[in-house]
């Protein structure tokens, strides 16, 4: 961590997104408006004294609903990547260390999932179970489990070569004390390296279904819905664009900074 | 006198091949890793086992704990045999056969502690409470030196001798009767590597350990075992007390071994009577290879003394004075009949 | 400050005071670490046209870091700070990298320890000789190849001109260091810097290596840098032997007197700990402690902690090189009062 505070890029990556999150946990109290009110006497305006960003087409207070809309891209991108994990690293864990035709089985069932493009995933869920968040979630996490289970799985098959598994083995221990014990501390940084850079990718990717309408449905705040609403009116004001476009960009970002930074420095991985 | 009374480890047999690669269109396409050893081990003793790369020496010694599954042949642990024994059995077998490893930077899980490293085998066999576990762990590393301030760091923290030390500690935990010890000094300096050594001597003084000593180094094994057996691919051609394979050999495999081990005096190292084989092992040398393994003596194509005999039988194993050597000169040619190799006149050989 | 030992003056290399030392290391907020940190220090020696030297040392004594200064093939974290590295005369610390790289390969050459991670594996053996010696001598292709077939069958690689067009992988750990040598002798250099290139090998093969070099040092009259840390290889092929120790030279001698009478106590150490030192049931000599490393050497002389003679006196001073009887060179405060060693005859 000593490391890290040497590298003033990644500190401030990781600074914003604390305090997203803060802001995002605690969007109910900091945000000066109600997210769903409306003013049609104040649509599509820009920054002023009351509305810090302006305000949408239907005059509601875009700081607000970006406030509100972080809570939402946060949270589909954190449960995508989190349901993701809690598949794959089991699988991936016991593919890799087991290995035979287990592996080969799984490997294949992967390689099936993983060859169908994201977006039509993400279609195919919407249409069977409806556009919603909890629907993003799960299209999310399907397409991101195979590369995270390649991934485990691969640093498993170099771990498993280690001496010192061989050195626990000759001890006696089972498979499952050595998988538990000593492989999955070892594998875990480059997961984490993983993990960060695709909670970016998430994020852009709710934001992309949602401006596709396949993801939160209106009223609810969205960074993704609110660049949809914005887009509409892009020949009037182009104002809209820019809260939601930058705050999805500038996230994004900081998530990569992060893993970049974090794979610099946890050079425990292989 | 250590190994008296019945064998602590005997082992028959031994054979285990792996898939290899073709070489150059050459010879079978599996590796004869270890082709039919036999040894004995006794209670308290040191045996230890030398060759060099290719030999399948380091093999023998995982075959022998089981890490991996011999095609045949059979092991023997105080009587029990190893080669057939169920999950039990072999976990109950595991606490009196413990292994040290050749390189003290990968044999150590770098991010675990040492009082977890060391401490594994609790965990693994008794599942003591961590107080408990640690108390052992102390006393442990007390014995090898090392102490319970070492407890919370990590490997990375520790030179190699130190971390071998540990290694050696985490194998003693449980109170083993026999340790395979793989070529445990090989990646040390020499200074480090006495200090290692007179520690594995010491302990089985305390503990009357018997070890399987693996090495590629004669000086060392030589100073550290009681008996030597010499391999040379993936079978024992020599065995002995280790003063007198090491003063006369019997198998001219063994001779060149020792006269390839320079000796630290300049003046006698020069003038000593020098066999240098021909190519390698692999008969990388346009030799006809011993890895084609065609019938006879696995040695007689590098073999300064070979005879037509040797070209076409695979020489029986002829008792010497303390052990016996595999070779054709103690029966035929010119009979050595269990004297020593070095005799013979210096052969004259194709550099 | 100079070598003093008897060598001829007409030395082919001669390395005066080098000292080598790690720079640039920490960043940012770590600037206060700035301050180069010596890894070798003064470190001197000649070597003769037809000689052997050993350069020996263990893990952390700085015998590979000299031979890559020698070499001017350092890290860029590394740098020369002062001294010579004298090549027939021509200084190569003050040399540019134009006229190194003429140098190089031509006049001295390096064989390395691992032969798999010096030979490239994309390109085929002869390739890689013949390469090397169009760069030096400007040789039409064809020339070159055939040289190469030439310095092939010199290193005894049979049927070399069938061999020449195979690549690395094709060759035995013990053929591909026979390679790396023709590959380093391809342009006669006057100096071969070999880095412990028998450390990797089994110890048949590495007789074999050992006699190839001295067979071929008498054919071309080269000087050979022996970096090693194992004396017995040093009693076999050395002339000389140049003792380091946590980055200084602790003793300089020739081997037959070295062996027989070492004056300073981490040479006689070394000597001890081998296992044909020890009497058969003995224990093996162990020297205490291990070895400092560069940040954190001891006061006075960097030995001390570890010496079983060490006085009072050692812990103040860092003892200089100097002559000793038997012509060589110590460093050791009391050097001229202990009699080390039981002579080379207690340990074949």
């Amino acid at each position: 961590m000593s490391r890290l505070r040497r590298r003033p890029a990644v500190t401030t990556a990781l600074a914003f997104l604390v305090l997203l999150a803060v802001v995002a946990v605690l969007a109910s109290w900091l945000a000066p408006f109600d997210p769903y009110q409306q003013d049609l006497d104040a649509i599509n305006q820009g920054p002023s004294g009351s509305h810090l960003l302006g305000t949408d087409d239907l005059g509601r207070d875009v700081l607000s609903r970006l406030m509100h809309g972080a809570r939402v891209s946060l949270a589909s991108s954190v449960l995508a990547v989190g349901a993701a994990l809690v598949v794959s690293v089991p699988l991936g864990l016991v593919s890799g260390y087991v290995g035979g035709r287990l592996d080969s089985v799984l490997m294949r069932i992967v390689d099936g999932v993983q060859s169908i493009p994201p977006l039509v995933m993400a279609l195919t869920v919407a249409g069977l179970l409806g556009p919603s968040l909890r629907n993003i979630v799960i299209a999310l996490a399907i397409v991101f489990t195979p590369t995270f289970v390649r991934l485990v799985r691969g640093q498993v098959l170099a771990v498993k070569e280690e001496t010192f598994v061989e050195a626990s083995r000759s001890v006696g221990a089972t498979g499952a004390y050595i998988v538990r014990r000593r492989i999955l501390h070892n594998i875990a940084s480059p997961l984490v390296v993983q993990v960060s850079v695709t909670l970016g990718f998430g994020l852009l990717a709710e934001a992309g279904l949602s401006f596709l309408g396949l993801g939160i449905q209106p009223p609810e705040p969205s960074w993704g819905a609110m660049l949809n609403r914005a887009y509409a009116y892009i020949f009037e004001t182009s104002w809209g664009l820019f809260p939601p476009g930058l705050a999805i960009m500038l996230t994004v970002l900081a998530f990569n900074v992060l893993g970049d930074g974090l794979r610099d420095t946890l050079r425990g991985g292989r | 006198m250590t190994g008296a009374g019945p064998a602590l480890l005997e082992v028959e047999g031994l054979r285990k091949s792996f898939p290899g690669r073709r070489r150059r269109g050459r010879g079978s396409a599996e590796v004869r890793a270890v082709d039919g050893v036999d040894l004995t081990i006794g209670r308290g003793e040191t045996l230890g086992l030398v060759g060099e790369s290719g030999s399948g020496k380091s093999t023998t010694g995982r075959l022998v704990l089981r890490l991996v599954a011999p095609d045949e042949g059979s092991i023997r642990f105080e009587g029990r045999e190893v080669t057939t024994a169920g999950r039990q059995e072999l976990r109950a077998l595991r606490r009196d056969m413990q292994m040290v490893f050749q390189d003290p930077y990968s044999s150590l899980d770098p991010l675990a502690t040492i009082a977890d490293v060391v401490g594994e085998p609790f965990e693994v066999h008794e599942r003591l409470p961590k107080r408990e576990r640690d108390e052992r762990v102390v006393g442990l590393l007390e014995q090898v030196g090392l102490g319970a301030t070492h407890l919370r760091r990590y490997p990375a923290e520790f030179s190699g001798g130190q971390r071998q030390r540990i290694a050696i500690a985490r194998a003693l935990a449980l109170n083993p009767k026999l340790i395979v010890c793989d070529e445990p000094v090989s990646a040390l300096d020499v200074s480090t590597q006495a200090q290692v050594v007179n520690l594995l001597e010491d302990l089985q003084a305390t503990h009357g350990l018997a070890y399987l000593f693996i090495a590629h180094d004669l000086a060392v094994v030589r100073h550290a075992s009681h008996r030597i057996a010499v391999m040379y691919l993936g079978r024992i051609v020599e065995v002995g007390e280790a003063e007198t394979v090491w003063r006369e050999p019997k198998h001219p495999y063994t001779e060149a071994l020792l006269s390839a081990v320079p000796v630290p005096d300049p003046a006698v190292q020069r003038a000593r009577k020098r066999i240098i084989l021909p190519g390698d092992i692999s008969g990388d040398d346009d030799s006809p290879g011993d890895v084609a393994r065609p019938v006879g003596c696995r040695f007689h194509s590098r073999c300064p003394y070979a005879m037509d005999v040797c070209r076409e039988v695979d020489p029986a194993p002829f008792p010497v004075p303390g052990g016996w050597a595999a070779c054709h000169l103690h029966t035929d040619g010119p009979k050595l009949a269990g004297t020593g190799v070095a005799g013979l006149p210096a052969p004259v050989l194709t550099p | 400050m100079t070598a003093g030992d008897a060598v001829p003056a007409d030395a082919v290399l001669e390395v005066s005071g080098l000292t080598v030392a790690a720079v640039g290391r920490g960043r940012g907020r770590d600037r206060d670490r700035q301050d180069p940190l010596p890894l070798v220090q003064d470190v001197s020696f000649r070597l003769a046209p037809g000689e052997t030297l050993g350069l020996v040392g263990e893990s952390g004594s700085g015998k590979t870091v000299t031979a890559l200064g020698i070499m001017r093939l350092l890290a860029r974290s590394l740098r020369i700070t002062a001294g010579s590295v004298r090549l027939q005369g021509e200084d190569l610390v003050q040399a540019s990298e134009r006229r190194l790289r003429a140098v190089r390969g031509n006049d001295i050459a390096m064989v390395f320890q691992e032969p798999m991670t010096s030979l490239n594996p994309a390109f085929t053996v002869g390739n890689q000789i013949a390469e090397a010696v169009t760069a030096h001598t400007g040789m039409p292709r064809a020339a070159a190849w055939q040289r190469a077939v030439e310095v092939l069958e010199l290193v005894g690689i049979p049927r070399a001109a069938r061999r020449i067009r195979e690549y690395p992988h094709a060759f035995s750990g013990g053929m591909r260091q026979r390679v790396m040598i023709a590959m380093a002798l391809a342009c006669e250099p006057r100096v071969l810097v070999a880095d412990e290139p028998t450390t990797a090998v089994d110890v048949t093969i590495q007789a074999q290596i050992l006699d190839l070099l001295r067979r071929l040092q008498a054919e071309l009259g080269m000087a050979i840098l022996f970096v090693t840390h194992d004396l017995g290889v040093v009693a076999d092929v050395c002339d000389r032997v140049c003792v380091l120790y946590a980055g200084q030279v602790v003793e300089q001698a020739e081997v037959h007197a070295f062996f027989d009478r070492p004056w300073h106590p981490y040479s006689a150490g070394l000597l001890d700990a081998m296992p044909q030192s020890c009497p058969p049931g003995g224990r093996l000599h162990v020297v205490a402690g291990t070895v400092p490393t560069p940040d954190a050497l001891p006061a006075g002389c960097r030995f001390h902690p570890r010496c079983e003679h060490a006085q009072d006196a050692c812990s103040a001073t860092d003892p200089e090189l100097l002559p000793v009887a038997s012509g060589g060179l110590a460093r050791c405060l009391r050097q001229h009062e202990l009699h080390l060693g039981d002579g080379a005859g207690a340990r074949s």
